[in-house]
């Protein structure tokens, strides 16, 4: 149930990156759904989940990208299980502990993902730390409210299911 | 025996997945040629899912237009004032249709203008990762397309097929950081490479120190890459600074607005084939 749920949220969140992307921001989004998903999935149920969440959502990003498979899913990976182990040794109950651990998530990520790319040889990036910082920022800010979200409907649900109550 | 097999596990898990990761990375790295099969296997799948998903969000954008159209519509009754704020708005939509109308038409007589055969082409989702820009066309193989065709619009050079699917196709788009076109200076033949750059710019590289280039300066496809026919605007020469060495350090503003483009034009030609393979 789990596994089905996690890929459920990928595709979602794949879906969000490659549809509606182009109406957010000129079409030029700056905040990566996927590693939002990947990222939820870590600190919603553990490091495994973060683990196989990361590999199977960067492998797929990657293969439907122009850049060599594995690299993003090496990169979700690595973010995924961190912020998992993070999720279970440390408390991040409150939106701001969680927008921490989203910001440094997706700083991580970026150097990660940079950083093998230049490390290979393969490819160079102009370094831009408000391009990074600005995507870190937006990851962690959508990250932190999809959690709430996913937090307050489930609850709003039920209230409004007791509120209806049985009728006599 | 403090840490126990279970606990040890996720971490045995973690460099397992880590090193599987290496292992596939390395083997692209060295023997990249061509599309690799997971890529396009991957593409076709998902592409299947991104044009349900296309239909989804259109089908959704309209039902809520049609919605707002009758609310305005409703509203029309009650009062003059939103009478004209609904002309106002219809007004608008007629402007952004006939917008569309220009830009079609554009691309007709383009398409019109030079002897290749080419094709219409929509584009129904953007790249899946924001690091790499790519964008998925509503056609595939079933219509002809194949790996390495140019994809052009009124205003230039978009890019090529990187992933031709059944029913839709993955293009590179040239302000990617891994793609490339053979490019020169149209006034005064300077040749050189034009690659993807930081944001939405291009430069061209392997351009000689004694070069005539300058700003304002139109760049065009040579033709000598076997993808994009020759002649085709890619941008204006927005910067050019001496780098020292033999070449020139030259920035090219693409023509195309990439975050805009709805419509393209498939340029149909086969590519020549390569002795390899």
């Amino acid at each position: 149930m789990k596994a089905l749920r996690l890929g459920v949220g990928i595709v979602v969140a794949l879906v969000v990156q490659t549809t509606l992307a182009r109406y957010l921001a000129g079409g030029r989004v700056v905040v990566d759904f996927v590693l939002v998903a990947v990222m939820y999935a870590a600190l919603a149920d553990g490091p495994l989940s973060g683990l196989w969440a990361g590999t199977v959502a960067g492998l797929v990003q990657d293969a439907l990208g122009s850049g060599v498979i594995g690299i993003g899913g090496l990169s979700k990976t690595i973010v995924g299980f961190l912020a998992g182990i993070v999720g279970t040794q440390f408390i991040v109950a409150q939106s701001p502990s969680r927008f921490v651990v989203f910001f440094l998530g997706s700083l991580l990520h970026s150097i990660l993902f940079m950083g093998l790319y230049v490390l290979l040889g393969l490819r160079t990036f102009e370094w831009s730390p408000s391009g990074v910082l600005g995507q870190a920022l937006a990851t962690a800010v959508i990250g932190t409210l999809v959690f709430a979200l996913g937090e307050f409907l489930p609850g709003a649900i039920e209230r409004r299911r007791a509120g209806r109550g049985p009728r006599h | 025996m403090a840490l126990s097999l279970p606990r040890l596990r996720p971490g045995y898990l973690f460099l397992v997945v880590v090193l599987a990761h290496v292992i596939l990375i390395s083997a692209q790295v060295n023997v990249r040629s061509g599309v690799p099969v997971l890529e396009a296997a991957t593409f076709g799948f998902f592409s299947e899912v991104q044009r349900g998903a296309s239909s989804i969000v259109d089908g959704v954008r309209n039902l809520w237009g049609g919605y707002v159209a009758l609310r305005s519509v409703r509203a029309e009754n009650e009062s003059l004032r939103l009478q004209l704020a609904d002309t106002e708005v219809q007004l608008q939509e007629e402007r952004a249709l006939a917008q569309r109308t220009r830009a079609l038409e554009q691309l007709l007589s383009l398409r019109e203008s030079f002897g290749f055969e080419t094709m219409a082409a929509q584009i129904i989702a953007a790249g899946a990762a924001p690091d790499f820009r790519t964008v998925t066309i509503d056609r595939g193989k079933q219509d002809g397309v194949a790996a390495d065709m140019a994809v052009i619009t009124a205003g230039g050079v978009v890019g090529r097929v990187m992933v031709p699917g059944e029913r839709a196709s993955k293009v590179q788009l040239l302000v990617d950081h891994n793609a490339a076109a053979g490019a020169l200076i149209e006034r005064s033949r300077a040749q050189g490479v034009v690659v993807g750059y930081a944001g939405d710019l291009l430069r061209m590289d392997y351009v000689s120190e004694v070069s005539d280039v300058v700003v304002g300066d139109t760049v065009v496809t040579a033709g000598i890459d076997g993808i994009y026919p020759k002649g085709f605007v890619i941008g204006r020469v927005e910067s050019v600074e001496k780098s020292g060495g033999a070449y020139r350090q030259i920035l090219v503003k693409p023509s195309v607005d990439f975050s805009s483009i709805e419509d393209v034009l498939v340029v149909k030609t086969e590519p020549p084939e390569d002795p390899k393979r």
